[in-house]
């Protein structure tokens, strides 16, 4: 998307040239400006994911879903949002206050920094071509753990603890497969840098030759997003709502926000890495990459999406086993073999 | 400066346009976005169940969203017969549950007691200890009573000064 750059760049003359601003001082402008962005892109995903949602699981279920607000119920969830901005702020008597408030807008400012290296078309990106980009968004991705646990634990409820301790485990469980996975994809691309692995997808996919790490990777996401099948961390049957049970009014939509903002970054994180980012398949060309990559990001959600409203919830001794005795496994063996594949391969060519 | 008389008070607030339009905006989309409580005390709760389902389907209105936890909803929906073992569970909740909060009770049992009513264990209605909005009569109502109960709390909501008058004169 040359625009981006065009008016990022334009922006920067205005504010050094016209305006006279020092180097650093115009770095931290265009830095606010492209976290603005960032948080506009996640409030307008947010709206339409929800309305996405609540439309599939209607008619998954041989439902309507919301119909009478706006074109095909999309006005749903603004009036929804306005209702909540509404609700009484409850903050339960004996919580730590301090923690208890801050939680929410902690899992929030993490699920917006991963958005810092996801790059949308060729440098388009916070940080562009940092090299450890993978790596961040990994590093950045599991301290998400700690604001749903600090909102357990502070609201001094046990059914809000149970819940943020069964997330730690089950996301700290997941974590390591999902790491692993990912490792084969950066031994054939040979870097950590987004850019660089997109580009390395010019001609395969690496859905193709990391069929396997591509599948280890997608369940794994769907645990660590605290999504159905995998949803223990709220399962309403045995504990109310997890760690959000004594979150209302808007510091409860902020942890909404901040699930579906997780969505958007991992489902990128699947286009980017599997799916070839902005790569256009069978020479489409003619759409533009950055439309491309929200094609295949809307794809991958839509999956999520019939995952979630088609499978029950499986148990949490099923989940740890399911974790640690077969997705691990699986992805070092993955490893191995993905390792063999690229050393024989530089044999035969080099 | 003149001293504001208490009965003047009304006519002030009255002519607060601003604030009386905020609270329109807020009273209509609260009215539009009501979430039930994930809670049922007997069969009429298998009714309030159909009413989410493929035939009824509550999602039109965009009251599928039936959350787990009171602190999240705004609408507690009375579905069976109310024990007295019950009953202090019933107002916990009801208490937990954050402001705006409306309730409905769906229903014989949870209207006056139903056919249970001369037991020794039965509370005789919801609104012996609850400010009930809406009754939904039926033993136990159908999923379109239920819908149309639904339609009668939103009215409420969305016409809070129409309530008042009825309240008046009623």
């Amino acid at each position: 998307m040359e625009i981006f750059n065009t008016i990022a760049n334009g922006l920067r003359d205005w504010l050094m040239g016209s305006l006279g601003f020092s180097a650093t001082a115009t770095e931290i402008i265009t830095t606010a400006v492209w976290t603005l962005v960032a948080i506009l892109f996640v409030m307008i995903n947010l709206i339409i994911l929800v309305w996405m949602e609540r439309k599939l699981a209607a008619y998954f279920q041989l439902r309507r879903g919301p119909n009478r607000l706006g074109p095909a119920g999309f006005l749903q969830f603004p009036v929804d949002i306005v209702k909540v901005l509404g609700k009484e702020d409850i903050i339960p008597a004996n919580a730590d206050r301090f923690i208890f408030k801050i939680a929410s807008t902690c899992a929030f400012i993490t699920s917006l920094t991963a958005f810092a290296v996801i790059p949308f078309s060729e440098g388009v990106a916070l940080l562009q071509n940092l090299n450890i980009g993978i790596f961040y968004f990994i590093a950045v991705g599991s301290t998400a753990t700690l604001s749903l646990l600090m909102g357990g634990w502070s609201s001094n409820n046990k059914y809000s603890l149970l819940g943020g301790m069964r997330t730690v485990a089950q996301m700290i469980s997941y974590e390591i497969p999902m790491v692993f996975s990912l490792l084969g994809v950066v031994m054939i691309a040979g870097s950590l840098n987004l850019t660089d692995i997109v580009n390395a997808q010019k001609n395969t996919w690496f859905v193709i030759p990391q069929l396997i790490a591509f599948i280890v990777f997608f369940i794994a996401a769907t645990a660590e997003l605290n999504r159905g099948p995998f949803d223990l961390a709220e399962g309403e049957q045995e504990l109310v709502a997890g760690y959000m049970t004594e979150y209302s009014g808007i510091r409860w939509a902020i942890y909404m926000i901040a699930e579906y903002g997780n969505l958007v970054a991992s489902s990128a994180i699947i286009s980017i890495m599997f799916l070839g980012g902005w790569n256009a398949p069978f020479g489409l060309t003619f759409i533009p990459p950055f439309l491309w990559l929200m094609l295949k990001i809307y794809l991958v959600i839509f999956v999520f999406m019939w995952i979630r409203w088609t499978l029950p919830r499986i148990r949490i001794d099923h989940l740890m086993h399911f974790g640690w005795k077969f997705l691990i496994p699986v992805s070092l063996a993955n490893i191995l073999v993905t390792g063999i594949g690229v050393y024989v391969y530089r044999m035969i060519t080099l | 400066m003149d001293v504001i008389k208490p009965h003047e008070y009304d006519e002030l607030l009255r002519n607060n346009v601003i604030l009386s339009t905020v609270d329109a905006a807020f009273n209509w989309c609260r009215s539009r976005s009501i979430w039930p409580l994930t809670f049922g005390l007997a069969c009429c709760a298998i009714e309030m169940m159909a009413a989410g389902d493929a035939r009824y389907d509550i999602a039109r209105f965009g009251s599928e969203v039936y959350k787990p936890s009171p602190r999240q909803c705004d609408l507690m929906i009375i579905a069976g017969t109310i024990t007295k073992k019950m009953q202090p569970l019933v107002a916990r909740l009801y208490e937990q549950m954050a402001e705006p909060k409306y309730v409905l009770a769906m229903g014989s049992c949870a209207i006056s007691g139903g056919p249970f009513t001369d037991s020794y264990n039965v509370v005789k209605g919801a609104d012996t200890f609850l400010p009930v909005d809406v009754y939904v009569p039926g033993c136990p109502p159908r999923p379109e009573a239920l819908l149309y109960g639904f339609l009668q709390i939103r009215q409420k909501i969305a016409n809070p000064k129409k309530i008042e008058g009825l309240r008046k004169h009623g």
